[in-house]
């Protein structure tokens, strides 16, 4: 696809544990095209986390990518040194506002001199100038200037997640990954910060990935949806795909049938029986095959990730 | 649904002092958070009651003080009749053993080093049940058996380390039940769960509360499940409750300004809003629960609110429909939903 920002072709990223290698991320493909929100959705331990942290080359210890490629801009970033990935595209093309960020601010300097230092770190700039690149952004996420003489500690949730944000967008990045920015702040402030990022990926014409295990929050903000089961793709769908015609994965189905809705009268919610599989040794065939009721003998064998419809692509037998 | 009253809460309140600089210890002067601040409700028998609150709110507070974690500053609980604050030693131990709790983080609220076994007997031995080993052997069993910890036996010699979080729920749900409760105060038990399996803890305590005729005090922040789970809600805010009444009186029909922004803030799985921005029918954010404001609490963030909000005393909880009462002076005047 001609508009890609980034393509992310059959990578895999294994955790080289002393058990053996867990296949945290194992041949996921896809684009992330320009100005879209793709929402990657799972269960914990399927690996959504360790493929945003792919994205910026960056695989936590004992963690490292074994294959595939990563496209940013034209240019394959898996075989570059971490030097080059540092100076020209982590937090440059590519920026990452991590899980629970907001609650790494350092408690023992104000939030301005937090921001500062990251600013000039990356670009030299005088006090002055730094001050006002810093103000511009505040703004941008809907905070006052005055904020940079408090503390960590003097903010709510939501100001400090604004913060995280705001010091995510320093370099003018093209493409924000975004991992569970709504997760651990109230309704309102949840709904506040969904806003924030709309706003900025409109104003700065940005390309985001928004990661969570929510697929109502995902109904919300994200244009395409990939749903990840197990180190995989399990669905790639358009938000009216999943939302408003039934997926096709029996996983999305499920997922989708287990997210509680607030304005429908059920009397039973319905849930996945089982747990998801160890990824040191992930079941042969489809992955989801012994949670699945819509398994037969063809599950024995690996689905490939086909396009069923125009853009919308299903890792199952079923989906035809 | 029976009408008799398992727990009353009257005009609860709990109140933390804050530290005070030096010449607020001088001035003789005390500054208090007002965790809760005038609660009133009550539960009735096989009755599931939700209690729902952004953090902050005083809703797990409430739940310490109904479990006698915390002392109220003010108020009553009466569980089934008594007052829980004037029990004779025998009747504190009873206490003990029929309300009891499930705790959010399934993770902590284990002894690691014990198998869950030890974690189930550990209750029977405190309150003296069964005789000897074999008579506790069968009541563990019993109980794992009702929350659907089968087989057993397999259960029974594994240490909480190597069971998973919904798996964990279950455990402490049988190490309740194991000692007969009548009121189980469960606060965010599936907060922590993943979403696959979140319905399936909620469907299996749902079960036992049938089985058994329990009464729940369900304490979260997710409306959405709520709905679901419970046979009536209550809205708190800044320590105070704004709104009771079913769910779906709640949900379908919100009364108080503060309860309509909370639904429309919350995400719903469907699709067509992508390129919208929600408008919030709130302003601001929460204030400090140590420096609750004047006249209505919710009145700095409320839309409609009027002069009459700031200056007149603060609304009571009065009966907008037939057993759905909100704290809103206004709400007659307020466009509906």
């Amino acid at each position: 696809m001609g508009n890609a920002v980034v393509e992310v072709k059959d990578l895999s990223l294994h955790y080289f544990t002393s058990k053996g290698p867990v296949r945290a991320v194992d041949g996921v493909s896809f684009d992330l095209l320009r100005g879209e929100t793709l929402g990657i959705v799972g269960e914990s331990g399927c690996g959504k986390t360790t493929m945003g942290v792919a994205l910026l080359n960056m695989p936590t210890p004992p963690g490292r990518i074994v294959g595939g490629q990563i496209i940013v801009d034209g240019t394959d970033i898996v075989p570059l040194s971490d030097r080059e990935v540092r100076k020209s595209i982590r937090w440059e093309k590519v920026s990452m506002v991590f899980q629970g960020a907001m609650n790494c601010l350092t408690p023992v300097y104000t939030v301005g001199k937090q921001m500062t230092e990251t600013l000039q770190r990356h670009k030299p700039m005088s006090r002055a100038e730094a001050e006002n690149t810093i103000a511009r952004y505040l703004a941008l996420v809907g905070l006052p200037r005055e904020i940079v003489r408090r503390y960590p500690h003097e903010l709510s949730g939501g100001m400090k997640q604004r913060v995280v944000i705001a010091t995510a967008l320093f370099l003018e990045p093209q493409v924000v990954i975004l991992d569970e920015p709504t997760t651990a702040l109230d309704v309102i402030v949840q709904a506040q910060i969904i806003n924030v990022i709309k706003d900025l990926k409109r104003t700065l014409d940005l390309s985001l990935i928004f990661i969570t295990h929510d697929l109502a929050t995902e109904a919300e903000v994200a244009d395409r949806i990939l749903v990840m089961y197990a180190g995989k793709v399990a669905e790639i769908a358009a938000n009216e795909q999943v939302y408003a015609a039934p997926p096709c994965h029996p996983y999305t189905k499920r997922l989708l049938a287990a997210t509680p809705r607030l304005h429908a009268k059920v009397n039973e919610l319905s849930f996945i029986p089982g747990t998801p599989p160890d990824l040191l040794e992930p079941p042969a065939g489809c992955r989801f095959r012994p949670r699945c009721d819509e398994a037969y003998a063809r599950c024995e064998e690996e689905p490939p990730l086909r396009e069923i419809a125009p853009g919308h692509l299903a890792a199952c037998w079923r989906c035809v | 649904m029976a009408g008799d009253i398992v727990l009353e809460v009257r005009d609860l309140r709990k109140y933390f002092p804050i530290r005070r600089s030096a010449s607020e210890v001088l001035g003789g002067r005390r500054r208090f958070v007002k965790a809760v601040d005038g609660v009133s409700f009550s539960v009735r028998k096989g009755e599931i009651f939700g209690l729902i609150g952004e953090s902050g709110c005083g809703k797990t507070t409430t739940g310490k003080l109904v479990m006698k974690l915390h002392r109220p500053t003010g108020g009553s609980i009466l569980f089934e009749g008594k007052d829980s604050t004037q029990l004779s030693r025998g009747e504190l131990e009873r206490y003990r053993r029929r309300v009891q709790m499930i705790f959010q983080d399934p993770y902590a609220s284990m002894n690691p080093r014990f198998k869950i076994r030890e974690v189930l007997e550990e209750p029977l031995v405190i309150h003296r049940i069964g005789v000897n080993r074999r008579e506790r052997d069968d009541l563990i069993m019993q109980a794992l058996a009702e929350v659907k910890l089968t087989p057993v036996g397999d259960y029974m010699g594994r240490f909480p380390h190597m069971l998973s979080g919904g798996q964990r729920q279950r455990a402490a749900t049988a190490r309740t039940l194991i000692l007969s409760p009548a009121l189980l105060v469960a606060d965010e038990p599936v907060s922590m769960i993943d979403l696959s399996t979140r319905a399936e803890i909620l469907a299996m305590m749902k079960d036992v509360q049938k089985e058994f005729g329990l009464s729940y005090l369900y304490i979260t922040h997710d409306l959405s499940t709520a709905r679901y789970f419970t046979d009536r809600i209550a809205v708190m805010y800044l320590g105070r409750i704004v709104e009771i009444g079913t769910p779906d009186d709640v949900v379908d029909h919100p009364v108080h300004p503060y309860t309509r922004a909370l639904i429309s803030a919350v995400c719903e799985p469907v699709s067509g809003k992508v390129k919208v921005i929600k408008d919030l029918p709130i302003k601001g954010e929460i204030p400090s629960a140590a420096n609750i404001p004047r006249g209505c609490r919710f009145h700095p963030r409320c839309i409609f609110a009027k002069p009459e909000c700031v200056d007149q005393p603060e609304p009571e909880l009065a009966e907008a429909r037939p057993g759905h009462q909100a704290a809103c002076r206004r709400w007659r005047e307020i466009p509906p939903v």
